[in-house]
């Protein structure tokens, strides 16, 4: 993916938010996950009315930028809040290269890691910040990389000020050999939507103790029903 | 006599070999299947020693229909009804999570009669789904009664629905937005003396139900989860409060207009079966207290949608909100990338979640307690399969 | 020829001729009497295929109360029912299984569809994992259509299904 390979290239940011700024002295740095062929701006608003106990700026809204693509609704992103922040830096601090930072959204943070250092940073996570459990693990197929995302959403139970946190976690595979290093020794809860993305996806985790058929009936004999070459019917 | 020695030895080394072989085939599997009045739409196989489970493995699936598969033919609008259908009597839930998340991704603003409009329609649908819960919990235990009574008390949230949205069931109420349409006229008070009337029958479950010595010889101690445990298998909902973590994606990550609202987490420390059956009755009477207080502050007038293009898209993105449903947090993570039809979008609901917990608590147990232990969990198999 | 008449086959096939001809005998006097006793003690089988089934236990809730009906759901075993309610989607995991589930009860036995996707696969229709609808592995009785359909649809639908065994000659 090209924002992993610019990623790597710009040793000097850990931090890559977009904004209109950091564009015009990087323009080729796109952070998000749309297909890397169209430049777009990413979207930070929030519908969150007034809740937050952090002193996040309020979202402004601009339509229409010179020299951008015609998009329909687009934004100036804020400044990324305080406790989000400090948060990614001691992830940053701690890992350096091997952690890139996405985005930074009130509540929400987003990092990208490869394969072999996945177990590395998520025991981190576990042990040291206290995120106690993993909501949910999403496989998306982009075929135009040729590559599959595999995201996991970290929440935690047992510390009061991240109770409403959602850390995100992506590493990228191969679409045509897709072996990821499983997390079921450092969170136990995805071992079932691990095995459901083995069979939607056809990503193999090792070191998981059941790479089966969850979901899907027994005589299932078709490609993995979540890739993008697999069209319903009729459509 | 040597010769008798020895036949003898040999007869009884044959024997003990002849008890050991069947050792090994002493466990029974069963399989409680999708045709089973005490498992629903989900099948689950155990082996048995006598009575007691040793071992238990889940076989979902048997309502997989593939919503996430779904979603990318249809743009934001067009999966609001099938996106509905896993928690058919839950569904403004399930869309209110999408909906929020439609929002974030497009940058659409809701009016604020229109944020209030949805929160009471959650709150009602949560009673609704928690008394359907709770009757089927009743039959599972034998107890009749627990069954008609919260099946036709039910009747009467449905009625309101059904005055505000137009169905019973699948209302498609929440789009993003807002809603569809305004509440009718004399609203208000029907809400109102319906919560007053409901508060008094209240009383009543706990009267018949929670403080019956026999539900609660059958459902206390059974099927302990502890804290820790309950925090590393990563369940929620009415699950994770009662094992003793206060945690409520109302109070964590207020959406809408829940910051505005002042109610407490109720949760329990005993973290057995009857704390999971009672913690659901305990969020029902705050609901109640949630419901007046909308239904208070909801301003007099306004619009209750805000205005969509015909093909509403917005810039590419991710988008990952949640929303606390009757059975724990459904998350949704909808990743879009500039046309109206979203790339992807993973749905997280409580019931996949909590399934994890079914064989850490079914081994050990005996097979008499399977039914308070496995409808305890707050599983709906229709939403863990999609 | 009273060995010939022992001999076991002979003997079943004249039992079996024996009962198809009183059966004939008895359908003009008692053929009333046996399809009201059918009619008014509908037993369906637990299995609920999808969505459905929440408007079907509604419907056996106080305020539409199928129990009138004869039709009760407090029993255990399949092979004392005579009614399947296809209850929503049926997904190619459980059509198998509706289909032993079928195969195991005892006739008479009588199947309702209820709800869109029962009946042609409803909104689901085009998804991979669901077929279009369930006449295609066992012989539907009657169609009720709705989304769900609401309990006094499925009452409707039963009070059909009750007109059709009333005009049915016994078996």
């Amino acid at each position: 993916m090209s924002s992993e390979a610019n990623h790597s290239n710009n040793s000097n940011n850990n931090f890559v938010i977009i904004s209109n700024e950091f564009n015009k002295n990087n323009p080729e740095i796109t952070t998000t996950l749309a297909p890397p062929n169209s430049r777009h701006d990413h979207p930070l608003v929030s519908t969150f009315s007034s809740s937050s106990r952090l002193a996040s700026p309020p979202l402004t809204k601009t339509v229409g930028s010179p020299g951008s693509p015609s998009t329909p609704l687009r934004r100036k992103e804020p400044e990324p809040p305080a406790f989000e922040k400090g948060i990614a830096s001691e992830i940053s601090a701690n890992f350096g290269q091997m952690v890139q930072i996405i985005f930074i959204k009130p509540l929400r943070i987003k990092l990208a890691v490869e394969p072999p250092n996945i177990v590395k940073v998520a025991t981190f996570l576990r042990d040291n910040l206290g995120y106690d459990h993993a909501e949910s693990v999403a496989g998306t197929d982009y075929p135009k990389d040729d590559q599959i995302e595999v995201i996991y959403h970290l929440g935690s139970y047992s510390r009061e000020d991240l109770a409403g946190q959602v850390l995100s976690i992506a590493t990228r595979t191969n679409r045509d050999d897709a072996r990821l290093p499983t997390l079921i020794n450092v969170y136990k809860s995805v071992e079932y939507h691990e095995r459901e993305t083995f069979e939607m996806l056809g990503v193999y985790f090792e070191g998981h103790p059941r790479n089966e058929r969850f979901l899907l009936p027994e005589d299932w004999a078709d490609i993995p029903p979540l890739r993008k070459e697999f069209r319903i019917k009729g459509r | 006599m040597a010769d008798l020695e020895d036949r003898i030895n040999e007869s009884q080394k044959m024997g003990m070999q002849i008890i050991k072989e069947s050792e090994d085939d002493r466990l029974m599997t069963l399989s409680v299947g999708p045709q089973h009045p005490g498992s629903g739409h989900f099948r689950f196989v155990v082996k048995l020693d006598g009575d007691y489970i040793v071992h238990c493995d889940p076989d979902p699936g048997y309502v997989h229909r593939g919503e996430e598969k779904m979603t990318e033919y249809r743009n934001f609008i067009q999966n609001i009804p099938h996106l509905e259908r896993p928690v058919i009597h839950d569904s403004t839930n399930i869309t209110y999570s999408y909906s929020l998340a439609v929002e974030e991704l497009t940058g659409i603003e809701v009016p604020r009669r229109g944020q209030f409009i949805r929160a009471i329609a959650s709150e009602l649908n949560r009673q609704v789904y928690t008394l359907y819960w709770l009757a089927i919990y009743g039959i599972f235990l034998g107890h009749s009664t627990m069954f008609m009574w919260p099946t036709g008390d039910r009747e009467l949230f449905i009625d309101l629905l059904e005055a505000l949205t137009g169905a019973r069931v699948t209302h498609a109420f929440n789009i993003p937005g807002g809603v569809r349409n305004d509440v009718p006229n004399g609203f208000k008070d029907r809400c109102l003396r319906q919560i007053s009337y409901y508060e008094k029958r209240l009383k009543e479950y706990e009267d018949i139900f929670y403080n019956n010595p026999l539900v609660r010889q059958r459902t206390e101690g059974v099927g302990i989860l502890t804290k820790e445990d309950a925090i590393r298998l990563g369940v929620t909902g009415s699950v994770l409060r009662a094992s003793g973590v206060p945690y409520d994606i109302r109070k964590a990550e207020p959406y809408d207009v829940y910051n505005e609202i002042d109610f407490k987490v109720q949760y329990m420390k005993t973290a057995d079966s009857f704390a999971r059956a009672y913690v659901p009755f305990l969020d029902m009477r705050e609901s109640c207290h949630i419901l007046r207080q909308l239904l208070d502050k909801m301003p007099e007038a306004g619009e209750v949608r805000a205005k969509l293009q015909a093909n509403p898209r917005g810039p590419p993105g991710e988008a990952y909100r949640r929303v606390e449903s009757g059975r724990g947090a459904l998350g949704y993570y909808i990743i879009s990338d500039g046309t109206p039809k979203p790339y992807r979008v993973k749905i997280s609901v409580g019931s996949f979640r909590n399934m994890l917990a079914l064989p850490h608590l079914l081994v050990g147990a005996k097979m008499g307690d399977m039914p308070v232990i496995y409808w305890a969990l707050n599983y709906w198999p229709v939403e863990a399969d999609r | 020829m009273i060995k010939d008449l022992i001999n076991p086959t002979h003997f079943n096939i004249l039992v079996s001729k024996l009962g198809d001809t009183l059966v004939k005998a008895l359908d003009k006097p008692l053929g009333f009497a046996i399809n009201w006793g059918r009619i008014w003690s509908l037993w369906p089988v637990h299995l609920e295929t999808a969505c459905c089934s929440v408007e079907f236990g509604a419907a056996s809730g106080p305020r539409y109360d199928v129990e009138r009906f004869g039709i009760i759901e407090a029993f255990g075993s399949l092979r004392q029912c005579d009614l399947i309610v296809v209850q929503g989607t049926v997904t190619r995991k459980m059509a198998p299984r509706l289909r032993m589930v079928y195969d195991q009860m005892p006739d008479p036995k009588y199947v309702i569809a209820m709800g869109a996707c029962a009946i042609t696969g409803g909104l689901y229709v085009d998804s991979y994992n669901v077929l279009p609808g369930v006449d295609g592995i066992i012989p539907v009785d009657v169609y009720v259509p709705g989304c769900p359909p609401r309990p006094e649809t499925l009452i409707q639908g039963t009070m059909l299904l009750q007109e059709k065994i009333k005009v049915s000659k016994i078996r």
